[in-house]
């Protein structure tokens, strides 16, 4: 047990770490570059950052060579992401895509689209998104409305997706439709690549309940799409999405901060009853508890990589990250907030300590528990796809689609 | 990065599972606690001796047989999984730890052969009774190599040979251990939450004691040892808790209600993820431990810290929603739960109590941001 690099992966480290420095600043005390522009400087700038990755041989360099990557293990792609973590680069804009549009794509695109779509993917030259989600399907996905049916060469959509990331900057997408609502519900699906500039497509974004708008309402209307971007058999649908979904939960990270680092520090620049609140004995408890979060997942983490640099496949551990961080990120904001006592609930940022940090994810957090899985999915499938437990009785399975129940 | 066990050391842990599965069923543990004439399962120790288990971590010119902490980690995660009736922990993590980190080369060469055999059984005494025992309100006292003063409760203290004690020593404190056959000492066992593992009240009247490091210096040495024992004990939790974990699926898969298993119901599910969630991230927290502890890293305050807090919250949770997973039958004496139960809430408390180890957590905290 160490946690040292083999000397392969440090001279690899070594190289990445003099290249980052050689083209990006070090991250400072403030908020990053992604957080101090508005949208479209920022995806200018990411783009550019991506591209130039790119060049050096850097993004994605675990994907085949004919995709773009340099066919190289795992492990180095994550050193990679370690040491870009401590610089201040773009980063987000194409996280769907890279995690899950490219996977897919992959999988199940012809040679030649693979060849047209996957490069400009990877270096950030079209920005993808993924419209699966829809007012009345969330968890429960397979529940999705948007009809499609074929006409001639091309199919026809028609509906309304929801919380699409990036849609209003997207060149493409990635979409499930029901093109049989006679069939059971998981076999009546059918999926796409679309073209996000296509006529039909109007795109509306979701104002959050912290004021931000990170997603978008898309609505179709008599979009048509080649049956070339057919991604699997008509009726595979749902299987298409579901391995699209297996890469989503790798891809949705950690939480950012305010963790017990920041309420450590916070804490010993409040008073409590005239004392610093880092001497109060409940303070101490929860920073602990949170510590504990935190580097049990770090210390996951570093078992997932190890699998990975020993060529082995990760343990079902993985699962746990979004799980525990969200709840740690929406109580230690909840915490922070309290520490300031009657003044935690100004949020101006010249006011306040970390610049408002904890009073913004207060409000920001509530959207990560939901996010890529909710807290309750995701114990569900920890329960039936790690410990074995039975799945849930299931009363819409085997109906046609059209007799299910809908409520509201 | 490699942050695994080794294949010799995995190879030990399955090795040593296999045997604790065949010679310490739950009916081992359950005849100890339901005998009052059998303070630990005499015959278990035995064969625990003859595998020279005590011994892994202890030095080889010490009688050990000099593996590592690793070694010892993955043993005692099994001990815990088995929950194991047998003064190990007493022996090993905390007497042996004492004499290496406190003792001089001779009382190392004189204390240590006969604790890594297994031959004499050695225990550790800070407690006084409730409440938190600090420098400052020892009762026990140490003058002129004498001892006097009552320690309670001492895990293995009516079984045990010899004895580490922690006493007052002028305005500090001192280690000193003692021959627990010699004379000036009585002991009587003391009834506590796991009747698995037998305690004592041992009482001590100008008992002879030999001094264990510096006069005055004893209680930096009681914490390095326990920063030690803290990564073994929660090693033990961790076993424990995985073995709540394993036993409350096993259950939920099988006990049918409404019709279906309740495992199928997310009430069960969540309560089982949860389950699964603490046991990782105490899991992972206690990897980081065994590492600390494995390489005397200077990390090795906080990191035995976290992994005694988590591991600690884990196996408390896993106890408990265990019980609660199997409904009725779950509080019935005959069902194997109040085992793990009780277990855990001893072993939660053993060296020292869950808010005093998140305060030793957030002091080496502090340490590390000042430095």
């Amino acid at each position: 047990m160490d946690f040292n690099d083999t000397p392969e992966q440090a001279a690899y480290r070594a190289e990445v770490r003099a290249w980052l420095g050689a083209n990006a600043e070090p991250r400072k005390d403030r908020p990053s570059v992604s957080r101090r522009l508005d949208a479209e400087e920022g995806l200018a700038l990411a783009k550019a950052w991506q591209a130039r990755k790119a060049d050096a041989g850097y993004a994605c360099r675990h994907w085949p060579v004919a995709h773009g990557g340099q066919g190289r293990p795992m492990i180095e792609t994550i050193i990679y992401d370690q040491e870009e973590a401590n610089f201040d680069v773009p980063t987000g804009f194409f996280s769907i895509g890279l995690g899950m549009c490219g996977p897919v794509m992959a999988q199940y695109a012809t040679q030649e689209q693979q060849a047209r779509f996957i490069p400009p993917l990877m270096r950030g030259e079209e920005v993808w998104c993924q419209l699966f989600s829809e007012p009345a399907a969330g968890s429960d996905v397979a529940g999705l409305r948007t009809r499609c049916h074929r006409d001639g060469d091309d199919w026809v959509v028609n509906g309304q997706k929801v919380w699409t990331s990036g849609a209003h900057y997207s060149d493409w997408g990635i979409l499930v439709a029901r093109h049989d609502s006679s069939l059971p519900k998981h076999k009546g699906l059918t999926f796409f690549f679309i073209d996000m500039k296509s006529p039909g497509i109007d795109i509306k974004p979701i104002k959050q309940i912290n004021g931000g708008s990170n997603f978008n309402e898309v609505f179709f209307t008599n979009v048509r799409v080649p049956d070339s971007q057919r991604l699997g058999a008509i009726g595979e649908g749902w299987q298409v999405a579901i391995t699209t979904l297996m890469n989503e939960r790798l891809a949705v990270g950690d939480a950012p901060p305010p963790d017990f680092r920041e309420v450590m520090k916070l804490a010993a620049a409040c008073e409590l009853d005239g004392r610093p609140a880092l001497e109060d004995s409940l303070v101490r408890e929860k920073i602990a508890d949170w510590y504990i979060e935190s580097m049990g997942m770090k210390h996951t983490k570093a078992r997932t990589m190890t699998a990975l640099s020993q060529g082995k496949v990760p343990g079902p551990e993985n699962s746990i990250g979004k799980v525990v961080s969200a709840s740690k990120l929406q109580n230690v904001s909840s915490f922070g907030a309290d520490l300031m006592d009657m003044g935690g609930v100004i949020t101006d940022p010249s006011l306040m300590p970390s610049s408002a940090l904890f009073q913004q994810s207060f409000l920001y957090s509530p959207g990560l528990r939901i996010a890529g899985g909710t807290d309750e999915i995701l114990r569900n499938i920890i329960a039936e796809r790690v410990l074995g437990l039975p799945g849930e009785i299931r009363v819409d399975r085997d109906v046609p689609y059209s007799d299910i129940p809908t409520g509201n | 990065m490699n942050f695994d066990f080794s294949d010799a050391q995995k190879a030990l842990k399955q090795q040593t599972r296999d045997f604790l599965r065949a010679a310490c069923d739950t009916t081992v543990p359950r005849r100890v606690l339901e005998d009052t004439d059998e303070p630990f399962a005499r015959d278990l120790w035995s064969q625990i001796c003859a595998n020279e288990s005590p011994g892994i971590a202890i030095p080889e010119e010490y009688g050990g047989i000099g593996f590592g902490y690793l070694e010892l980690c993955v043993v005692a995660e099994e001990m815990g999984r088995a929950i194991a009736p047998v003064p190990f922990s007493s022996s090993v993590y905390l007497a042996a730890e004492a004499i290496l980190q406190g003792g001089s080369d001779e009382q190392k060469e004189r204390l240590l052969p006969r604790l890594a055999s297994g031959e004499s059984i050695g225990t550790f005494a800070l407690s006084e009774g409730p409440g938190q025992a600090t420098v400052a309100n020892l009762q026990a006292t140490l003058r002129d190599g004498r001892l006097s003063g009552a320690k309670m409760p001492v895990p293995d203290g009516d079984v045990a040979d010899i004895c580490v004690v922690v006493a007052r020593d002028g305005d500090g404190a001192s280690l000193a251990v003692v021959d627990l056959a010699s004379e000036g000492v009585s002991r009587e066992p003391v009834d506590t939450l796991d009747p698995s593992r037998s305690h004592a009240r041992i009482t001590f009247d100008g008992a002879e004691a030999e001094l264990l490091g510096e006069a005055g210096q004893g209680w930096a040495v009681k914490d390095a040892v326990f920063d030690r024992a803290a990564v073994l004990f929660s090693m033990e939790q961790l076993g424990g808790a995985d073995a709540c974990l394993q036993m409350a699926i096993g259950y939920a898969k099988g006990r049918y209600a409404f019709g279906r298993p309740i495992g199928s119901f997310q009430a069960i599910k969540h309560k089982l993820a949860d389950m699964y969630i603490k046991n990782e991230l105490a899991r992972a927290n206690c990897y980081y431990g065994a590492w600390a502890l494995s390489t005397d890293a200077p990390e090795l305050p906080v990191a035995a810290a976290a992994a005694r807090v988590a591991a600690t919250q884990a196996f408390h949770f896993a106890s408990k929603e265990n019980i609660q997973t199997h409904g009725g039958i779950g509080f019935t004496w005959e069902s194997d739960c109040h085992l793990y139960y009780r277990r855990s809430k001893l072993l939660a408390l053993s060296i020292g109590s869950e808010r005093v180890w998140k305060d030793r957590l957030i002091s080496g905290l502090e340490r590390q941001e000042a430095a």
